[in-house]
């Protein structure tokens, strides 16, 4: 697995389009009387790695779970392939959300199943006539690429974090997303795990020409997957540009994140 | 000042009650709309109706079996002060099979069934494991909750059936204590007093007692916010509605019976 990582040296930047694939629109979300959103404008464009970076509780999670339809945003317009994500029925939005991968913080696999039952749950929901030696084969690949093969019989509770975030990974991609959100992928992870999951993700958006909106606080992830950084301040963005030109910053909080 | 926060606090506690109901009727409502749509996730249903039937067996079969021995040796003294020996094999199918049966099993299967789905759901709510499948365009409405309802909604009224007739061998074994009495004679004599009225709303109640006990935990579960220690809370809270929902389907079962 690891020789097949991606040198974060020849990193491309120029694998994505013009195509604008989520645009976010004066997005607003607020609970009880805590305004956590205050008119966000982000647009996300085909193929590209957008990191969103803010300290705990400037509102990272709640963005991308507006973007999904878990939250309803209580004022503004999150636009997926085009079409508002609050105007969609169920069935129209379960559409969308197919075309979507959502690697949760905590990878939230299903507990009470093996690895290989967690891979092939999606499947054999949305693809009930597929032959089950395609279903095996497909798994396969799925825990290959992750480099996990060997875990297809194990239970959730028999994994490490940087095994369970590979795996969730690994379910999140075998619908074939065109989208990917990651919340907090590093977290919990120790230095080189992290760097491992953050060329994987790298490795991904390659391979398979995912957008990416990879929610952290974690700068050695940043670094490495980011075409753009978006930064979070109190629900409102603050700064915006790559890695590069950020860490050139003169702003003082903005320089904080990459002392 | 203190009067004014009083009120304060009692307007947001029946607030809070009302809110509560109207959520369980909204979550109970749905699922009679997604229960007759497709998919149906058959395979979960079989999983969950082994899980809480065949699972169940043990404990219901061991209560029952210590049920029908007390009540017929709690009862013998009384009838053979009034020399009517010969009805206790009939006083205790009726106890048993009209309602003994029914609400044991149904109190424990709340207290066993309830906090297992709160607790299991309550779990997979606070790890985001319900969101991973809402986000994989899964419905784990009908995916989590119709499963488990049906399966209890099934599997209660064939227990309570194992329950009465393991609390009838309890009585036999009790009346065997003290008299000689053969299997086949204790049966005849119980199922004597026995008629198609005493069995049937026994039954339909044991329906809506699954019902209510998967639902409840469901909704406990399904609906847990917070951490860790609201999975607790949605096994406990699950425990004590639905017994305390047995009660009440009881109490009205009795007067739509006696109505009849």
């Amino acid at each position: 697995m690891n020789e097949e990582l991606v040198n974060i040296d020849e990193k491309e930047t120029d694998v994505f389009t013009d195509e604008a694939i989520v645009e976010i629109k004066n997005l607003h979300k607020s609970f009880e009387n805590y305004e956590v959103l205050k008119g966000i404008d982000l647009t996300v464009r085909k193929g590209e790695n957008v990191v969103v970076l803010g300290k705990s509780g400037a509102g990272k999670s709640v963005l991308i779970k507006c973007i999904v339809g878990l939250l309803t945003p209580d004022e503004g317009e999150v636009y997926v392939f085009g079409r508002n994500v609050a105007e969609l029925n169920y069935k129209e939005l379960n559409e969308i959300r197919v075309k979507i991968g959502f690697l949760f913080q905590s990878a939230a696999l299903y507990d009470s199943m093996t690895v290989g039952e967690n891979l092939a749950f999606p499947l054999k929901y949305h693809f009930k006539k597929m032959p089950a030696d395609e279903l095996q084969q497909t798994i396969e690949e799925g825990l290959e690429s992750v480099g996990l093969k060997e875990s297809m019989d194990k239970m959730s509770s028999e994994l490490s974090g940087g095994m369970r975030k590979r795996i969730g990974l690994a379910r999140t991609l075998i619908l074939k997303p065109d989208i990917m959100l990651y919340d907090e992928p590093t977290t919990g992870l120790d230095t080189v795990t992290s760097k491992e999951i953050s060329e994987l993700i790298l490795e991904m958006q390659k391979k398979n020409k995912i957008s990416s909106i990879i929610i952290t606080h974690d700068m050695a992830c940043a670094k490495i997957t980011a075409d753009r950084i978006v930064m979070l301040k109190d629900g409102a963005i603050a700064a915006e540009g790559t890695y590069e030109e950020l860490a050139a910053s003169n702003d003082e909080w903005v320089k904080s994140f990459f002392m | 000042m203190a009067l004014a926060q009083q009120q304060i606090q009692k307007t947001g506690y029946f607030k809070k009650i009302f809110t509560d109901a109207g959520d369980f009727i909204y979550f109970t409502t749905r699922f009679f709309k997604e229960v007759f749509k497709p998919p149906y996730p058959f395979r979960e249903f079989i999983k969950q109706s082994f899980e809480i039937g065949y699972k169940s067996l043990p404990l219901v079969g061991l209560t029952a079996f210590i049920i029908g021995l007390v009540l017929t040796l709690q009862s013998r003294p009384s009838l053979v002060e009034f020399g009517a020996e010969s009805l206790l094999p009939g006083m205790v199918s009726n106890s048993i099979i009209r309602e003994i049966g029914p609400v044991i099993t149904a109190v424990i299967c709340a207290g066993k069934i309830g906090s297992a789905i709160g607790a299991e759901l309550g779990s997979m709510r606070v790890t985001e494991q319900i969101e991973a499948m809402e986000v994989s365009a899964i419905n784990p409405y009908k995916y989590l909750v119709v499963t488990r309802v049906l399966a209890t909604t099934f599997m209660v009224p064939l227990l309570v059936i194992f329950t009465d007739a393991i609390g009838l061998y309890g009585g036999y074994v009790a009346m065997n204590i003290h008299s000689n009495i053969s299997l086949q004679r204790f049966f005849t004599d119980a199922m004597a007093r026995i008629l198609f009225s005493d069995i049937f709303p026994a039954l339909i109640k044991s329906i809506f007692f699954g019902f209510f006990i998967g639902i409840i935990g469901c909704y406990k579960g399904y609906n847990a916010k917070g951490g860790t220690e609201s999975v607790g809370k949605a096994a406990n809270a699950a425990v004590v509605s639905a017994s305390l929902a047995v009660f009440i389907v009881d109490m009205i079962a009795v007067q739509i019976t006696d109505l009849l």
